[in-house]
């Protein structure tokens, strides 16, 4: 049955969006702890440390997401999990924003100076304490924008999990032009969601990364 | 649960891994000289045109940077046919990969050429140089060595991205492993292949533009 792509499709749509920003929220939240652990490796003085995190960073920084995301899919049956769609998006796109948000906070920690970590050291305070109570604080406030351009990335780079089967936005519209024939009104649409969801956040990082560095 | 992996099967199709190899090295190739060609036009243009230019560029790239590059593709290829334009999926790709590099490169050339001081310029300007001889001798050399390693990280992200264009069968690199799959069956091995050919050509790509660098800028 063709029929036209009309209000009611624009409403699935909409209601497809919520997929999409649940895989985000999930990829940000197992990327994020992710991230975490390979910043904090990479600062740390232990050099194997180090070498793992560089090595996970440059691999799947060197990987298509699109190749991490079938390698996933298909190797769930391997170690006995269901093949389920979004299990393989979940863990495929933590572990690619690890790698990115890794990086992005590493940045943000080389960025304080040698000083600080020296004064916490002359207080008495061990690598952890250091880390915590005297770099962190400030790194933070330098790693919010660039975190933030990060999670543009990974919301429209969500909608490589079309390819595997998972319903969000962009399979929706693929789903949706099936039914309609009308590929051109419905991807358009698609664009201007992902554009109503993404566009607040590059301004929103873009006045937080003025405001930290004044204006360029 | 026993699983025993086997490539023997994926690299008996070793012939057709390099044609796909090749075709992803060609819509690199391509699409980085087409991008950077409209990066440096609308730079220009945000920089120098005049206000609706400005306006019309500002309008691209936040279009582009701000959705996905599936859909663009999407688009391009399923979308413009219906108002009668008409690609082959090799075309669309190199489109839309060009299109979208475009409005990346705009925003990093635009950088490079803002970040060179402006007493600079207007040296150049008290020396009796015209807007050109300026632009040439005393912007464009210090601005490409500044805007050079966004240029080249983000070429390395527009390499692994043409595997996107699998998605309308054009017979990249990817596109080859899914019909290798589709043969043997050895779905999990030939993408662990894959993948590793794509780290490989990502470091020979950083290997390139690291030596390009030491060649032209570190002279200087």
């Amino acid at each position: 049955m063709i029929r036209e792509f009309g209000w009611v499709d624009v409403l699935y749509l909409v209601f497809a969006m919520r997929w999409t920003l649940a895989l985000t929220a999930t990829a940000f939240i197992g990327g994020g702890l992710i991230g975490l652990v390979i910043a904090v490796l990479r600062v740390s003085r232990v050099w194997p440390l180090q070498a793992i995190a560089v090595l996970y960073v440059q691999a799947i920084q060197g990987t298509p997401l699109l190749v991490l995301l079938f390698v996933f899919f298909f190797g769930l049956s391997i170690v006995g999990l269901p093949v389920l769609p979004w299990i393989a998006a979940a863990l495929a796109f933590s572990i690619y924003a690890g790698a990115f948000l890794g990086e992005i906070w590493r940045g943000a920690l080389d960025a304080i100076p040698k000083t600080q970590w020296e004064a916490g050291s002359a207080l008495g305070l061990g690598f952890g304490e250091q880390l915590r109570h005297v770099i962190m604080p400030q790194a933070i406030r330098m790693a919010i924008p660039p975190t933030v351009g990060f999670l543009v990335q990974l919301i429209k780079n969500t909608s490589l999990a079309a390819t595997i089967g998972f319903v969000e936005l962009t399979r929706e519209g693929q789903l949706t032009t099936a039914s309609t024939f009308q590929p051109f009104a419905v991807y358009l649409t698609v664009a201007f969601l992902y554009f109503l969801t993404c566009f607040p956040l590059t301004q929103w990082s873009r006045h937080l990364e003025r405001r930290s560095y004044g204006p360029a | 649960m026993s699983y025993t992996f086997q490539f023997r099967d994926v690299f008996a199709a070793w012939e057709f891994i390099l044609q796909g190899v090749a075709m992803t090295l060609y819509l690199s190739a391509v699409t980085m000289v087409l991008g950077l060609a409209i990066g440096v036009a609308c730079a220009a243009g945000r920089l120098y045109g005049p206000k609706p230019l400005r306006v019309l560029v500002g309008v691209y790239v936040e279009s582009i940077r701000n959705t996905p590059l599936l859909v663009q593709l999407f688009i391009i290829f399923f979308g413009l046919p219906s108002l009668g334009v008409r690609f082959d999926a090799t075309t669309a790709a190199v489109i839309t990969l060009a299109v979208n590099l475009g409005a990346y490169a705009t925003e990093i050339v635009r950088a490079g050429l803002e970040a060179v001081p402006k007493a600079q310029v207007e040296a150049g300007h008290s020396l009796g140089l015209s807007g050109l001889q300026v632009f040439r001798h005393i912007v464009l050399f210090p601005a490409l060595r500044m805007m050079y390693p966004s240029l080249a990280s983000q070429f390395i992200l527009l390499m692994l991205a043409t595997s996107i264009t699998s998605q309308i069968a054009v017979e990249d690199l990817f596109h080859v492993a899914s019909i290798i799959q589709s043969r043997t069956f050895r779905d999990f091995e030939v993408y662990t292949v894959i993948g590793v050919l794509y780290l490989l050509l990502a470091l020979v790509f950083r290997g390139g533009f690291a030596l390009l660098y030491q060649l032209v800028f570190a002279r200087r």
